[in-house]
């Protein structure tokens, strides 16, 4: 097994700053993904890792060899593409084999690891077809072969599921996890998709603009941002971020009087509340019920307190009709503080409170 | 819209290139068929029917087996060679160079410019004394050489100026193919350890099938109608080594004005391309992949 080690690294392109300055370990055998928006210098990383690109400052390392400066045949690394990169003209099984062909490996071992290759993903019966004459979801196969017959102990993946329907994503999800612990590999993937991140990874890494946001285990990521940015990319509703204000006897949501969040100053804060964590009360913060949105297992409510938005999510159907008053209540443990002018999470702010210890 | 006025408003969309193409194309064709088997009409002399009389001529005419044999060589000297060298420099000029823009035109240019103009450039290139090979050939201290007068060399000028010609214009396909191809598949080989070349052998050149094939039944059928440079250059001398077949036909209907057996020719030249077009597209076909 290798571990991955990523040090200052930065790519600029002329004027433009792909990757900034960013640094992460990846333990032998973890599966770290790099999560992040479009444009956010995800997929340049991974190609920085993998060769593709060179860097423009910083060094990369693989099993605890600098291979910054080494071509990627070199780096002992194996790469899915989002395009899964096919030869169209070559076979499914020479598709698998190209690689062994390169390097030369002996025909009665070429057969042998094909045969095995082909049984762990199901391609037995396809290995004498051309890529065209397959589904995505094979084609997607045919190109996680070709990464696992080389046997590297590092694997790369850029969004490999993105041009996949939603079921066979959910399918295939679980099979590379599955592969990756079954096969012991070191995995650096790259996706948009935070369900996948969430439900693969050993690690997130989220970036933005070029730069690492957060570098966390999913569940941390959840429970405690590093940042809005964190906050509001994770979760399905994402977290609420409401504007906070000073009010008589401490933090108020904007626009309010009553209803104190925390003693202390509450003008440029950010208050952040998943909308699991909200619930219905008899009495707490006073909000007015806009909308509801049923989704069977559960109900999206969207609440209005002062100029704020909240949208909270309640078990099951919720009996209320829009337009009447609710009353919103969190426990002490939920609420995330952030500085509204950085961003920057605030913890200070609510042990100074007495809220948190 | 019943049925007929759907036919009808096809037919009509139809008729105009239908109607230039038969008149152009299809009923030349045939009227040079029909000419083939009638004797050359003269003054005062009608046509005649002389069936396969112009045919029987051919077989023992030398000066149509020369330009046949000719043919042959520049197809072979220039066929190959420009198709290769389109392949190298679109390869080239589709990789990360500086100046790309500019060789991209660069090697365009000879095709953009008139065959004439062309012809005459060249023309100067091959003069002897003065012309641009006799100055350079001179500096070197090497013996006057008249490069398309002399039997040994003319053929090779010529097949010279078609590859320079042609290379640029078959480049833009293969150009235009390689950017099709996604840089991914470069990827993926580079992270498996191909090499260059290796990987142009199993990746490139298979995927460029489809236009190699396309440009080969282009480049064949080009050197079997070349006439216009041998019109400025050479006029088919000395001694018709660089008579190819159209310049025959040329000269025996347009100076000779023995029109029934150009007709004849033509109908030689016609069936020999036709040949080699379907024998290349059912040979190739088979082992050319097509997305």
């Amino acid at each position: 097994m290798s571990a991955i080690s990523v040090q200052q690294v930065s790519k600029h392109w002329a004027a433009a700053r792909a990757v900034e300055d960013i640094s992460f370990e990846a333990e032998a055998g973890a599966f770290v993904v790099l999560l992040g928006p479009s444009g956010c210098g995800k997929s340049t990383t991974l190609r920085l890792i993998a060769g593709l690109e060179s860097v423009t400052s910083g060094r990369v390392l693989i099993g605890g060899v600098d291979v910054t400066a080494l071509p990627p045949s070199k780096r002992r690394i194996s790469m899915v593409f989002q395009s899964y990169a096919l030869f169209p003209h070559l076979s499914v099984a020479e598709n698998i084999l190209f690689g062994l062909k390169v390097r030369k490996v002996a025909a009665a071992e070429q057969r042998l690891r094909l045969a095995k290759t082909a049984e762990t993903l199901g391609l037995a019966q396809l290995l004498e077809r051309k890529p065209s004459q397959l589904s995505g979801g094979q084609q997607q196969r045919v190109a996680l072969g070709r990464a696992i017959i080389a046997e590297t102990q590092v694997c790369l993946m850029d969004e490999p599921l993105s041009n996949l329907d939603a079921q066979l994503r959910h399918d295939m999800r679980r099979e590379i996890r599955a592969l990756q612990q079954a096969l012991g590999v070191t995995m650096i993937y790259v996706t948009h998709d935070q369900t996948e991140a969430m439900s693969m990874a050993d690690r997130v890494i989220l970036l933005r603009a070029g730069r690492v946001e957060q570098d966390a285990a999913p569940a941390d990521l959840y429970a405690r941002p590093a940042s809005v940015f964190a906050a509001r990319f994770i979760g399905t509703p994402p977290m609420n971020i409401i504007a906070l204000a000073d009010g008589a006897q401490g933090a108020v949501i904007k626009g309010t009087q009553e209803g104190v969040v925390y003693r202390g100053p509450g003008g440029g804060m950010l208050l952040g509340v998943r909308p699991e964590d909200i619930q219905l009360v008899e009495s707490g913060v006073a909000a007015k019920l806009e909308a509801i949105e049923y989704l069977g297992a559960d109900s999206i409510l969207v609440c209005k307190a002062g100029t704020e938005t909240l949208i909270v999510r309640a078990q099951g159907k919720v009996a209320r009709a829009p337009g009447t008053a609710v009353q919103l209540a969190w426990p002490r443990e939920a609420m995330h503080i952030f500085e509204a002018a950085s961003g920057a999470r605030r913890d200070d702010v609510l042990v100074a409170a007495g809220v948190a210890a | 819209m019943n049925k007929y006025s759907v036919h009808i408003h096809g037919w009509l969309l139809l008729l105009p290139a239908a109607a230039l193409l038969a008149l152009f194309t299809h009923f030349p064709a045939v009227a040079t068929l029909y000419h083939s088997f009638f004797s050359n009409p003269r003054k005062g002399r009608e046509a005649a029917w002389v069936g396969l009389e112009n045919y029987r001529v051919m077989i023992d005419d030398p000066v149509f087996w020369q330009s046949f044999a000719n043919n042959l060589w520049f197809a072979l000297g220039t066929i190959p060679l420009s198709i290769a060298l389109a392949l190298l420099m679109a390869v080239w000029v589709n990789g990360r160079i500086a100046g790309k823009a500019f060789l991209r035109i660069a090697f365009f240019t000879p095709t953009v410019l008139p065959m004439i103009a062309v012809a005459n450039i060249w023309l100067f290139f091959y003069t002897p004394q003065y012309g641009l090979l006799e100055q350079l050939t001179s500096l070197a201290g090497l013996p006057s050489h008249n490069w398309l007068g002399s039997r040994d060399t003319a053929l090779a000028c010529l097949v010279v100026v078609t590859i320079w010609k042609e290379a640029g214009f078959f480049m833009i396909f293969y150009l235009a193919a390689l950017q099709g191809m996604s840089p991914n598949l470069a990827e993926a080989a580079a992270i498996e350890g191909a090499g260059r070349w290796y990987f142009f052998r199993r990746v490139t050149f298979p995927l460029l099938m489809p236009t190699t094939l396309f440009v080969l039944v282009n480049a064949v059928i080009n050197s079997f109608r070349l006439v216009d440079h041998i019109v400025v250059m050479t006029r088919g001398g000395p001694d018709n080594v660089t008579s190819l077949l159209l310049y025959y036909i040329y000269d025996v209907g347009f100076k000779f004005w023995d029109l029934a057996y150009a007709s004849a020719l033509t109908m030689v030249l016609l069936a020999l391309l036709g040949l080699l077009a379907i024998g290349q597209f059912v040979f190739l076909d088979k082992r050319t992949h097509y997305q």
